[in-house]
This record gives C-alpha cells, structure tokens and sequence, in this order.
C-alpha cells in the first residue's frame, strides 16, 4: 500500500513535477501558485535530484528559461499566477508556434473570488488565445496526476501545455498517495533549425497552420476525454463541469441523489474541448448546464447555443467564485428541484487585513503622509497595498505601475502648467519584478517624482520568498546579489538615498530633501530599507525593541488608529482613550512620533 | 477511531495570526492517519494579515473542499466575533465550540477562554490547541464525539513536530491543558 500523506494542490504539483522527471522548475511567487516552486526545492534537496529551482526575476524571464529548457529537450515547468501570465504573454504567445521538445508544462494558477489578485480572468481563456491545450484539475490528486498527463500531452504533439489549477485547487489539502521516483537521464542538446526556433514571419505562417493540425489531433486525444461520473445513465439532461465546480458539483449530485436522472461530467481538457464529445452532447441531450470557472470556455466551444445554459446565456453568475452553494442552487434549478433554504447570515465580517504590528511600511507610508500631504500617491502589487488603509494610497494597477504612473500624473498636471507632488512606493521584489524599465523610462521622459522603494528584503505578501537582492536562491543555497541602489543608479536616477523608515523625522526629513530634488531635477529615490517582522531573517535583524505606553494626555482623538492602523494600538470605547495590546506590540517605537498630544511615551520612561 | 462518526465537517474560523492554519493542519493529518479521505480549504495570502481567517475540513466520503452552509457538524471559533457571520455555515444540531471570555460566551455552544487558559500556562500564542484539546474533550463528555480521540491528535501532534522538540513539548502542554479545562468543566 502507498502511503498516504496529506498535501496541497501546489504540493501535489510539486510532487507531480518530482515524479515525473521536471529537470528545470522556474517561477515567481504570486498567490495562488506561490507555494509550488519551494515544494519543488524541498524535494529536490531531500533526494539529491539533479534540478534547476529557481525563482526568477519575473514570469516572463521564469518562462523563457524554462522553455529552453524544453527546446534543449528537458522536462521542464514555470510556475506562475495567472496575472503572472500575463507577463509572461508575449513568449507565451510565441512558443505555442514553436512549440517544444522536452515536455514543457505552464502552470497558471487562477483565483476566482478574487481572493488575492487584482482580476479573476481565465487562464484557459488565455490558453485559447494563445492556442495552447490545457487541463483543468479539480482537486489537489488530480493537479498532481494531470502533471505526467500533461508532459505526455506536451511531448506526444511537441506543444506546450497548461495545467490550470484554481485557489480551491492550490490551497486545498487531500491525503494523496506518494509514488515512487524514478531518475531520468539529463541530456541536453540543441538540434539547430531556425526555421523553427528564430522562425522569421514566413515560417511563423507554416507554424501556424500546423498548430492548427495539432490541436486538432489534441482534440481526439483519448487520455484526456471528458469522464462520465455515471455512463450507464440514460437522460435527457446533462451538466458539465470542470475543476473545483467538478468537485462541487460531484458531492451534490450524490447528496441530492441525481445521478440517476442526470449525465454528469468532467471536462478535463477544456481546450480543445473534444469534437466527439461536443457532437455526442448535441445529439444525446436535451439541455446542457455547464459550469466552470471563470470564463465560457467550455461553454462557447459547444456551438448549438439553442441547448446550452451557462454563463453566456445569464444561467451561472458571470463574476465571483463558483460557491458550493451556488453550484447546488444552479443544479437544483437546472433539474427542478425545490429551492435550497437560505439562512442569511446573522452578522457581518468586520475584521479587515492591515498592515502587520512593527511593520516598517507603515512608517514609511505615514512619513510619505507627513513630508506631502496633498500628494498623489501611486502604488503597487504586495503587503502595501495595504497602506492605502493609512490613505497613502490612491493608485494600484498591476506589477511596477507605480511609477509608470507616477510619470504620467507628473506629465499630465505640468501640461496645464500645475506642480503636483507624487509619490510612488513599489516593494523590493516588486521594484526587480517590473520596476526597472518604468524607472529608466521616467528618468529619459524628465519626470518629477518622489520614488520610495519599501525595502523588507523578502517577497513578504507571498510568503517571504527571496529576492534578488538577498542572494540567497529556492533550494536555499547562496547565489550572487544585486544592491538595489546599484540598480537605481544603473537606470539613472541622480538621486538615490537610503533610510531606515523606523527613524521617522529623519526619515521625514529626507523624504522632503528628495521632494526638494525631484521639483528642480528630476525622479529622487529614497529606498526605505528595514526588515520584515515576519520573516525569521527580519526578526533575526532587530535592532533595540521599545516598549510604548499611552499616558494620561492621551485625548481620545483616534489619531493614531484612524492614521497609523497598528493593530497593537486598540480604542478604549468605555475609557475613550488609545491602549497598547502589549502581546501584540513589536516594540518598533515608530508611534512614539504619531500622537499630536505626544501621549505615547516610552515604558517606564520618563517621557 | 470513533465508532459513530464517518463523516464531519468541521468549520474553522479566527483572525490572522492566531494559528487557523495550524490546528488545521494538525486535524487533518490526524484524518489522515487514521485512514480517511480529507479534504481541507483554507485562506492565504493577503486575508493573513490580520483578517478573518477560516479553513474547512471535510472527513470521510466528500469531494468538494468546501462546506456548504448549513452543513458543518462543528464550527470552531477562535474569535468569539467570527460566531454571527459564520453560524450560518452550522447544520441544525451541530455544535459551536469556541474561545471567548465568560463574559462574553455565547449562550449555545462549548465555549472556553482559550486566550487566558494559553496565558496562564505562559504561552499566549496556543490559544489554538488549548481549543483543539477543550473541543475534544468536551465533545466527548456530551456524548458527541470528534472523528478522533485525544490520543490520535496528541499522535499526530509527535509526528508533525518530530525533531522540533521544544515546540512539541510546548504545543502537547496547551493541548493537554484544553483537555484539563474541559474535564473540569471550566467553560463559560
């Protein structure tokens, strides 16, 4: 008997990746795939493999590393968010053409919800668009068992494949059985045919027309037919799902004892959907329901509209995760069951995510408050988004567009002949992720802004993986750094200082100077460097912890939770006064500057 | 193994940082241990910092990580405000259990104040498993028995923490602790 341990979706990737001989793995962390890469490296460590894990600096390089991997004729996979793949469109679009010799797996993981991401698109959808097939588990087992589905896949018609798990998918636990490692032989070679991997726009057409044949063969692939839950059913109507609402959908056609009555299945190879399955579904049903997450994939490939209830047709809500509810609220519709009875809840959720007690962004966005007040304040993708609690937030679009940003409000207000001040904050992975190129771009377009790049040596919102600049690489072993300041001054900024945000009026003070600078000169960066609590590195990096109390001047004036947000400082309601939880209380002793009545005093002090 | 139960579904719910994920975990390896399916879904990423936190846990015949509403078996509260927004997750006849002072306990349930029982064994951070050994000590007195017993958790416990001695001895002290509270009745 194998034995059984319980993993999550991304740990069953992991294992799948392991399992079936991945030599290069490549990603960067974004929720929800953040947690693939380092299962990939702690097994990679414990049984010695001969692996290439790493994060890379973004998707796009993560992608274009591994996919030579591939032409090189090696397993290999990338990892990614599906935001993430959105950086790493422009070769993702390419090597569909191309395509690959060693099986090559884009792992894209979605977030309907959206629980932690900026959109909830499909992945698949972009797979479609790219002319990529790919395969849509619905629960961590099967993301794992997809993987060596996946490489066959991909080695069998010279394709890349997707493997799209969701949230639900990745952060899910299962028990799943271990299988055994087998090691493969590593032999890299590149057979040289530039026709095909430096193919001009004349071969780019013949590419073309033969992924076109391929996916047609993919089409009919056998091993990744849709599943029938119950084949012996004989019935009029059937519903389809893929992925987690597979899962959903299972457990409620039981419990409701539908399976009798009703055809239900798994698509696991959403595109290309199967053309026999499409062709057996408009002849065998009456009605259809399909139901997955989050675009009409499935849905729009099934070409009688007449038969077909899904999104398109307004039948599955068009935006929001696929709830279990839901699922069951559409079958029971679907099927003329009785409606589900609703409890509403009795309260409300009011607890909202905040910047971690002792955090330096909090003090890094109250100084930004402090040295502009009436500043536009464009920001990023990471734990400071949170800042925009502290209203030093007016901007958040994707990866690096705060300072893309930035020099367009610049821009735009010295058009009417108006000096506006703002000032940007991306994070330290951010800055590497897609940073850069916007900062060079701003220093040749003469913008003026304030640049603060919130330096916490980790990719903390993901879960504190390394960055680029702390030298340290996925499996855990020393590997070259890079100085951010070396960097800002390799893009040509004339100004680029650092503080450490903990010393606020210094820090306020040299916030101003940069203020000063950028008016006159041009961007001004000030890198506001002190470590993430949360990470044992950052907590290992402490320097003295001060111990605060709220003295009797305390006024109740809720300055500080309305501006400063720690969660360490709470309000009295029947005192009407600011109090410290002392358990919660890192000692940072930055809310020593905050009170207006100066009521937070040292410990035991005398002021 | 309990004789009675199969299947239960036990809804998790607390506040960032206060070791959701943990207890999770730790339930769900001792799922596995002893021979279930399990299925679990739980929060990551932003909603950590600070927010409301909660997991599923799915024992036995399910396939869908999630609980519907009105479904849980059990709902464990680690935050006594998380009870009202969540309720609505508990079938009729499940059991709340959860940590709150006495003061503010609601009238249902098993409640215990894990935040001073994890204060007064000198360890505030294991609120978590000071609820995880009440849970399974009080359902068991009232005749409503967990999936496990005390000794497939304290079991799970020693595997998971293997090698980390000082966290397991610490970790097995609240656990052991909920335990006491529950044997002496010592709820709100």
């Amino acid at each position: 008997m194998t034995t059984r341990v319980l993993m999550t979706g991304n740990e069953s990737i992991a294992r799948g990746l392991i399992e079936n001989g991945c030599s290069m793995a490549l990603s960067y962390p974004g929720t929800p795939a953040s947690e693939i890469l380092p299962a990939v490296a702690k097994w990679r460590n414990a049984l010695a493999l001969p692996m290439h894990v790493r994060w890379a600096v973004n998707e796009k390089i993560a992608f274009e590393t591994a996919y030579a991997g591939s032409i090189a004729g090696l397993r290999t996979a990338v990892s990614m968010k599906q935001v993430g793949l959105n950086v790493a469109l422009d070769p993702f679009m390419s090597a569909a053409y191309m395509g690959v010799k060693g099986g090559f797996i884009v792992i894209s993981a979605d977030d309907p919800g959206p629980h932690s991401s900026q959109t909830e698109q499909d992945s698949r959808m972009t797979a479609m668009c790219a002319l990529v097939p790919t395969l849509d588990p619905s629960d961590p087992e099967q993301a794992g068992d997809f993987v060596g589905l996946a490489y066959e896949l991909s080695e069998s018609y010279e394709v890349p494949v997707m493997l799209r798990p969701t949230t639900r998918v990745c952060h899910g636990g299962q028990d799943i059985g271990l299988n055994e490692i087998f090691s493969r032989p590593c032999n890299p070679e590149l057979i040289r045919d530039p026709a095909r991997w430096a193919a001009t726009p004349k071969f780019r057409y013949d590419l073309h027309k033969k992924l076109n044949e391929k996916l047609s063969a993919i089409a009919e692939y056998a091993l990744t037919e849709p599943r029938c839950l119950n084949p012996d059913v004989k019935a009029s109507k059937a519903v389809i799902a893929s992925g987690v609402a597979y899962a959903h959908l299972k457990e409620i056609a039981e419990d409701l004892g539908l399976t009798a009555d009703v055809a239900i299945w798994q698509v696991v190879q959403p595109f290309p959907l199967h053309k026999k399955f499409i062709a057996d579904l408009l002849s065998g049903y009456d009605e259809i329901l399909v139901i997955e997450e989050t675009s009409p994939v499935i849905e729009m490939q099934i070409s009688d509209r007449y038969k077909v209830r899904g999104r398109m047709s307004g039948h599955v809500p068009r935006a929001g995760e696929l709830l279990p509810e839901t699922v069951e609220d559409l079958v029971r519709e679907f099927c003329g069951l009785p409606a589900r009875h609703v409890t509403p809840p009795s309260g409300i959720v009011s607890k909202r995510p905040c910047l971690c007690a002792g955090c330096p962004h909090r003090a890094s966005f109250f100084a930004a408050k402090k040295a502009f007040p009436d500043a536009i304040y464009t920001s990023d993708i990471g734990c400071y988004t949170l800042g925009a609690n502290l209203g030093a937030i007016d901007t958040v679009l994707c990866m690096g567009a705060s300072i893309g940003q930035a020099s367009g409000f610049y821009h735009a207000f010295s058009l009417a002949g108006k000096h506006k001040d703002v000032v940007a904050t991306i994070g330290d992975s951010t800055f590497f992720h897609s940073g850069t190129a916007p900062l060079m771009d701003a220093v040749i377009q003469d913008s003026r802004f304030v640049l603060v790049i919130l330096d916490n040596f980790t990719t903390a919102m993901t879960g504190n993986q390394p960055t680029p600049a702390c030298g340290i690489d996925a499996c855990g072993s020393d590997m070259p750094k890079l100085a951010i300041e070396d960097v800002v001054k390799g893009c040509g900024a004339g100004f680029c200082r650092v503080g450490n945000p903990y010393d606020l009026p210094d820090f306020i003070s040299l916030l101003k100077e940069a203020g000063s600078y950028a008016k006159e000169r041009g961007v001004a960066v000030v890198i506001a460097r002190y470590p993430c609590l949360v990470d044992k590195r950052g907590r290992d990096a402490r320097a003295d912890i001060i111990g605060v109390e709220v003295s009797e001047r305390c006024n109740g004036c809720g300055y500080c939770i309305k501006q400063f947000e720690c969660p360490a400082i709470e309000y009295d309601e029947v005192n009407r006064r600011a109090v410290i939880n002392q358990a919660a209380c890192s000692g940072c002793g930055v809310c020593l500057h905050v009170c207006p009545s100066g009521a937070i005093e040292k410990a035991g002090g005398d002021e | 193994m309990s004789d009675t139960v199969n299947r239960q579904q036990i809804f998790l719910s607390g506040l960032g940082g206060q070791g959701i994920l943990f207890i999770t975990h730790l339930l769900a390896e001792t799922a596995v241990s002893m021979g279930y399916n399990t299925h679990t879904a739980e929060t990551h990423g932003m909603a950590q910092r600070g927010g409301v936190v909660v997991s599923h846990l799915k024992v036995g015949a399910f396939t869908s990580p999630l609980i519907r509403p009105g479904m849980a078996d059990i709902l464990m509260l680690l935050s006594r405000g998380n009870m009202e927004p969540h309720r609505l997750y508990l079938k009729p006849g499940g059991i709340i259990i959860g940590n709150a002072s006495p003061a503010k306990a609601a009238p249902e349930g098993l409640w215990i104040d894990a935040d001073a029982a994890a204060l007064e064994i000198g360890q505030p951070r294991s609120t978590n498993l000071v609820l995880v050994g009440f849970a399974v000590s009080a359902m068991k007195k009232i005749g409503r028995g967990m999936f496990c017993a005390a000794d497939d958790i304290r079991n799970a416990l020693y595997a998971k923490l293997s090698g980390r001695d000082k966290i397991l001895e610490s970790s097995l002290a609240a656990f052991e602790y909920g335990i006491a509270c529950a044997e002496r009745g010592k709820d709100g």
